[in-house]
Order: C-alpha cells, then sequence, then structure tokens
C-alpha cells in the first residue's frame, strides 16, 4: 500500500502530465526515496495506482539505472568509473572503498551501513575522482579524505 | 572579450536569484519579445547562426521553422530542454543549471514564443539534484513576477514550466529517447521521421533543445545576431563553454569565443599537461568523438574545423590523454561504457559494442591477439550511420576507430608483450 505522503507527492507530479503513465518514473522515484528500494510488492502498488501493468512497470524500472530494484543498505555509494575520473584515479579508489568496506563493487555491507555501486559519468569531470552518496556529491577525492567522507554515514 | 553565457554566475558557487537576474539585465528580451511576431524571434536566431550546443550542431533557427504554426497547428506544442548531460567527460550544463537557471527559463521562454509553444519540461539526469532544487526554486519565482503562467507580463501568451528529474540512462539525452523517458517509457528512441518538430511529446509539435543553446537566446534576443556573430571567430554564432579534464594543471571550464583553438584552450586555459606528463591526444567534445592528436593542436574548436580534422566538436569538453595513462585501457573504459549504455534496440549495436569491449579487456589482460584489431576495425564499420536505429553506436564507434589509427603501437604492445605495458 502507498502511503499516504508518498500518494500525496505523486499526485502533486500527476499535476505536470497529461496522463498517469508519464508519471511512473516520478513515481518510482518518490517511493524509492521512502523506502530504499523498488519491492515486487511495492512495484504491484504502484502499477495499480498508475493504470499500468506490473509487468510494462517494471519493463521501465529495469531500464534507468537509479531505480533499485533490489535492497540496498542505509546509504548508496555510486563511485563515478567513466574515463575522466578513470584517467584520474578511479581504480584506485573503487580499491580502497572495496578494502575498507570489505565489499565488491554492486555488494552491501553486512551490517547493512553501505552499498557500493558504479556509477555513469556524473558530470563534474574537472575535480575528478568523484562520487556520489546518497545524493550528496563529493569530488576531488584522494585517500586521505575518503575516511572522512564515510564517517559523515552512520 | 564578452561572455554573455556566464557573466552573471557567481564564483562563490551561490546562485544568481531573479532580483539579482533583473538587476543585470535579465527579462529585458522576453519583454522585448512580447512586442515581436514568433516569425521575427525566428528569424532573428537563424540570422544569429547558433548552432546547437548538444553536440550535433543543428542550425536551432532551421530547426524551428519545421514546427507546424497558426491557427490549425496541432496542441499543446512543448519546448523541453535537454538537461541530460550524460556524454562522458562533459560538464558543462551542470554550471549553467545550477549558476544562472533564470537564463535557461527566459531562454526557454523566447523558444516557446518562437514555436507558440504553451508547456515546457526541463529535463535533467536524476543525479544533478542541486540544478533540480535551484531550477524549481527559479520556476517558482519567475511565477511570481508573471515571467511565467497565464498570461505572461499581461500579454496573450502563456507558458507553464516543469522539471522532470530522470532516473538516468545515457539513451534519454538522445532527444526520442528523452521523449519516451518524459512519458514514463523505456528511454528507447523512435523512428524518424516523424521528426519531433511535427509529432514529439505525446505526438505534439515539440522542440528538444540543449541547454547551452536556449541560454543563448536572451542574448541574441537582447544585442541582435550581429552582434552575437561578432561574438565568434569562425561563421558559427556565439560564444562556447569549452572544458578539458584529465591530467591537465588546470582541469576546468572556460567561456571563449567559438573557434578558439584547441592548443589556446588546452595550453593557455587549461595550463598544459601535468609536470613530467606528455601530452597523447585528446577527445575534444566528450566520449563520442575521434581523437585528436598532436599535429591538431591548432585547428579551430568549431563545429566545421574539428570535422575537417576527423572528428566533432560534441560538446566542446575534452577529454585529454596523457603518456602515463594507457590508450587501450582508456578505449575499452569507453567502450565498456557504450556497450553498457546501449538502450538494446538493435543487434549492431548491443552485440557489437558488447563484443568490442570483451576484446578490448582480453587486449588490457595481455589476452589478445592480432585478430582482435581486425575485428574491432570491422565493429566500428558495422555501427556506422545507417547501420544502427540512433546515434549512439556511431557515436561508440569514433573513440574506437581513431583510438585504433592514432595508437597503433600501443595496441600491438600489449599483444606482443601480452600485458598492459602501463600495469607493471
Ligand atoms: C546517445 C545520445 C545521447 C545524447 N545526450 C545528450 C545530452 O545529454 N544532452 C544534449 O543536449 N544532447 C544530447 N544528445 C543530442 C540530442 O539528441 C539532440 O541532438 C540535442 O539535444 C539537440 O539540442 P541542440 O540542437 O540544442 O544541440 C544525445 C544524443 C545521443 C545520440
Ligand atoms: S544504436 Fe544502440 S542505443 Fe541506439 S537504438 Fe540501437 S541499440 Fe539502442
Amino acid at each position: 500500500m502507498l502511503t499516504p505522503e508518498e500518494r500525496q507527492e505523486i499526485e502533486a507530479e500527476l499535476a505536470h502530465y497529461p496522463n498517469k503513465q508519464s508519471v511512473c518514473i516520478d513515481a518510482m522515484q518518490i517511493v524509492q526515496r521512502h523506502r530504499g528500494w523498488i519491492s515486487d510488492e511495492s512495484l504491484k502498488d504502484l502499477a495499480e495506482f498508475l493504470g499500468m501493468s506490473t509487468e510494462d512497470l517494471d519493463g521501465v524500472a529495469t531500464f534507468y539505472n537509479l531505480i533499485f530494484r533490489r535492497p540496498v543498505g542505509r546509504h548508496v555509494i555510486m563511485v563515478c568509473d567513466s574515463v575522466s575520473c578513470w584517467i584520474m584515479g578511479y581504480e584506485q579508489l573503487r580499491e580502497q572503498l572495496s578494502k575498507r568496506l570489505g565489499v565488491k563493487m554492486g555488494e552491501t555491507t553486512a551490517d547493512g551501513r553501505f552499498t557500493l555501486l558504479p556509477i555513469v559519468c556524473l558530470g563534474t569531470c574537472d575535480r575528478a575522482p568523484a562520487m556520489m552518496v546518497d545524493g550528496d556529491l563529493h569530488r576531488d577525492l584522494d585517500p586521505q579524505k575518503l575516511d572522512g567522507i564515510l564517517e559523515q554515514y552512520q | 572579450m564578452e561572455k554573455p553565457l556566464t557573466q552573471k554566475i557567481r564564483t562563490d558557487g551561490e546562485v544568481v536569484d531573479v532580483a539579482a537576474y533583473e538587476q543585470a539585465g535579465g527579462y529585458q528580451a522576453l519583454r522585448k519579445a512580447l512586442k515581436l511576431a514568433p516569425k521575427e524571434i525566428m528569424e532573428m536566431v537563424k540570422q544569429s547562426n547558433l548552432r546547437g550546443r548538444g553536440g550535433a550542431g543543428f542550425p536551432t533557427g532551421m530547426k524551428w521553422s519545421f514546427v507546424p504554426m497558426g491557427a490549425d497547428a496541432p496542441r499543446p506544442k512543448y519546448i523541453v530542454c535537454n538537461g541530460d548531460e550524460m556524454e562522458p567527460g562533459t560538464f558543462k550544463d551542470r554550471l549553467l543549471l545550477e549558476g544562472d537557471p533564470h537564463e535557461l527559463i527566459e531562454g526557454m521562454i523566447l523558444a516557446a514564443f518562437a514555436i507558440e509553444a504553451e508547456v515546457g519540461y526541463i529535463f535533467l539526469r536524476g543525479e544533478y539534484k542541486l540544478s533540480g532544487e535551484r531550477m524549481g526554486r527559479a520556476i517558482q519565482e519567475a511565477r511570481q513576477r508573471g515571467y511565467l503562467g497565464k498570461s505572461i507580463l499581461g500579454s496573450e501568451r502563456s507558458l507553464e514550466m516543469y522539471v522532470h528529474m530522470s532516473a538516468g540512462r545515457y539513451m534519454c539525452g538522445e532527444e526520442t529517447g528523452l521523449l519516451n523517458a518524459l512519458e514514463g517509457k523505456r528511454g528507447n528512441p523512435r523512428a524518424k521521421p516523424p521528426f519531433p518538430q511535427v509529432s514529439g511529446l505525446w505526438g505534439k509539435p515539440t522542440i528538444v533543445q540543449n541547454v547551452e543553446t536556449l541560454c543563448n537566446l536572451p542574448h541574441i534576443i537582447q544585442n541582435g545576431p550581429e552582434w552575437f556573430k561578432g561574438l565568434s571567430k569562425t561563421a558559427d554564432g556565439g560564444t562556447k563553454l569549452y572544458g578539458a579534464s584529465g591530467k591537465v594543471k588546470r582541469p576546468g571550464l572556460w567561456e571563449l569565443p567559438l573557434g578558439t583553438t584547441v592548443r589556446e584552450i588546452l595550453e593557455e586555459h587549461a595550463g598544459g599537461m601535468q609536470d613530467g606528463l606528455k601530452f597523447r591526444g585528446l577527445l575534444p567534445g566528450g566520449a563520442s568523438t575521434d581523437f585528436l592528436v598532436e599535429e591538431h593542436l591548432d585547428v579551430k574548436m568549431d563545429f566545421t574545423e574539428v570535422q575537417k580534422a576527423g572528428s566533432r566538436m560534441g560538446t566542446g569538453t575534452m577529454i585529454v590523454l596523457d603518456d602515463a595513462t594507457c590508450p587501450v585501457g582508456m578505449v575499452w573504459n569507453l567502450e565498456r561504457f557504450f556497450s553498457q549504455e546501449s538502450c538494446g534496440w538493435c543487434t549492431p549495436c548491443w552485440s557489437g559494442l558488447n563484443w568490442a569491449a570483451r576484446m578490448l579487456e582480453a587486449l588490457e589482460e595481455g589476452r589478445g591477439d592480432l585478430s582482435h584489431l581486425d575485428k574491432l576495425a570491422y565493429i566500428t564499420r558495422f555501427v556506422a550511420p545507417g547501420n544502427t536505429y540512433c546515434a549512439l553506436a556511431p557515436g561508440a564507434a569514433e573513440p574506437l576507430q581513431s583510438g585504433l589509427k592514432y595508437f597503433r603501437e600501443d595496441f600491438e604492445r600489449h599483444i606482443t608483450e601480452k600485458r598492459c605495458p602501463w600495469r607493471h
């Protein structure tokens, strides 16, 4: 079931489009903001609300990088693995993160605190390497900075 | 030197709000345009030689001229701002979105007047959260001042404007993929014709325009096409946001006259290579452009000259390769990106790019042989324009074909030494 709050946020978006399906990406992002990810159950509820089939909505969900169809940790780290960051030290950054957190790309730490994911170019190439944690951008990364940044996310 | 696009942007990272924008002469072009017929606005933009800044360089005024006009035209018509900016190495639209949102809004209003659109969407990639917040607030401010909404400044023209936060996929930047994404579908491209100008969003006439393209419009309307042409060093009008990333001394973004040379951008503005490193080559305008090398440094960065040198200006933000970075590894990184972002609609793209990425991986890991180089060259022809549904795959071929050409020796060393010479 969608919560009243989720419903209200989705309805506010509905006013911007001529039909219900158009709002489905916004709707999934809204639910994901509240619940962390889109479970099968959320998908079904949303599809019903939007008048779409669950299969169609899942087709949309799985097309987009930022819709999570599997559970994630409390904080999601997305590390840019595109070309400018790669030149500026992405591989070292990835190794360091993996070591510190004890997980590989695509995995969640045992305590459920972090999920580590790759992301395409974040559009901040003059300040590479870069990553996003829960939507906050961190740039000009180096090994010294990393600990302090992770500390901010408990 | 005039920098119309970025002159108002604050150096402290704060946003230019509506009051500051007005104080600097903002929304005067809108007032002027209220007295102009749509045709006159379109004509000024045609005269200015403004070409699209999203990568393809299509003349903006000409694009608008295909929109059905007059009382019988289908309605509503839409103006869509393309703020997807997912082309690797590209970070120019972010500056405009975060720094001066009203410039973009005014530009969209002017484009809307020219084609008589009544609804506008600003399509942003999901990761551009700050852009989304600032654009949303600026739309509200503009509405409060009567620049948006019903009967703009008491006139007969109206325009609603909304922000759409996408959920990430490079394909959504392709204009028809973007339209599908806005309609809440998978971002696969659409067949053309019909072109979006005739049948776009929900089947209605639609113009899709890059952020930087739209931000030029207030200045063109305010100061006239001749002034705009005068800003440039070439036939295409205006300034350009150029950028550089990679191991240069001062990576960054600079607004410069269109037609500034590659050398000036690289050596003067980016400060040249970091100490101890040598220049090997660069992608002039994002991941989907062919490499340029030493012999091309004096090429002017505009749509025509870069093409003559065998590449494209693309987004104008260059990615620089140094001699301590492996060219094969770089091309592998690029092809992995394209292969991952392929929407899967047509076989040459999803299958060919995946194959290319796997061969590059083999080469980089010392498992390659000479036949791989022929197969890679074959793939670049296999995904050439005309063989695929959209321009993603031909774009992917560009750094690969030119990489094979300019860095052939480096590719061969990976084969003869059975390892990446840069990794040991
Ligand atoms: C795969 C792909 C991705 C693209 N991404 C973008 C983008 O992020 N931003 C953009 O403005 N144009 C992008 N384009 C170009 C658009 O299709 C379109 O040409 C452009 O938005 C038109 O605007 P302009 O005429 O103002 O340049 C992309 C094209 C392709 C093929
Ligand atoms: S070229 Fe690639 S991205 Fe474009 S339609 Fe074909 S499969 Fe999709």
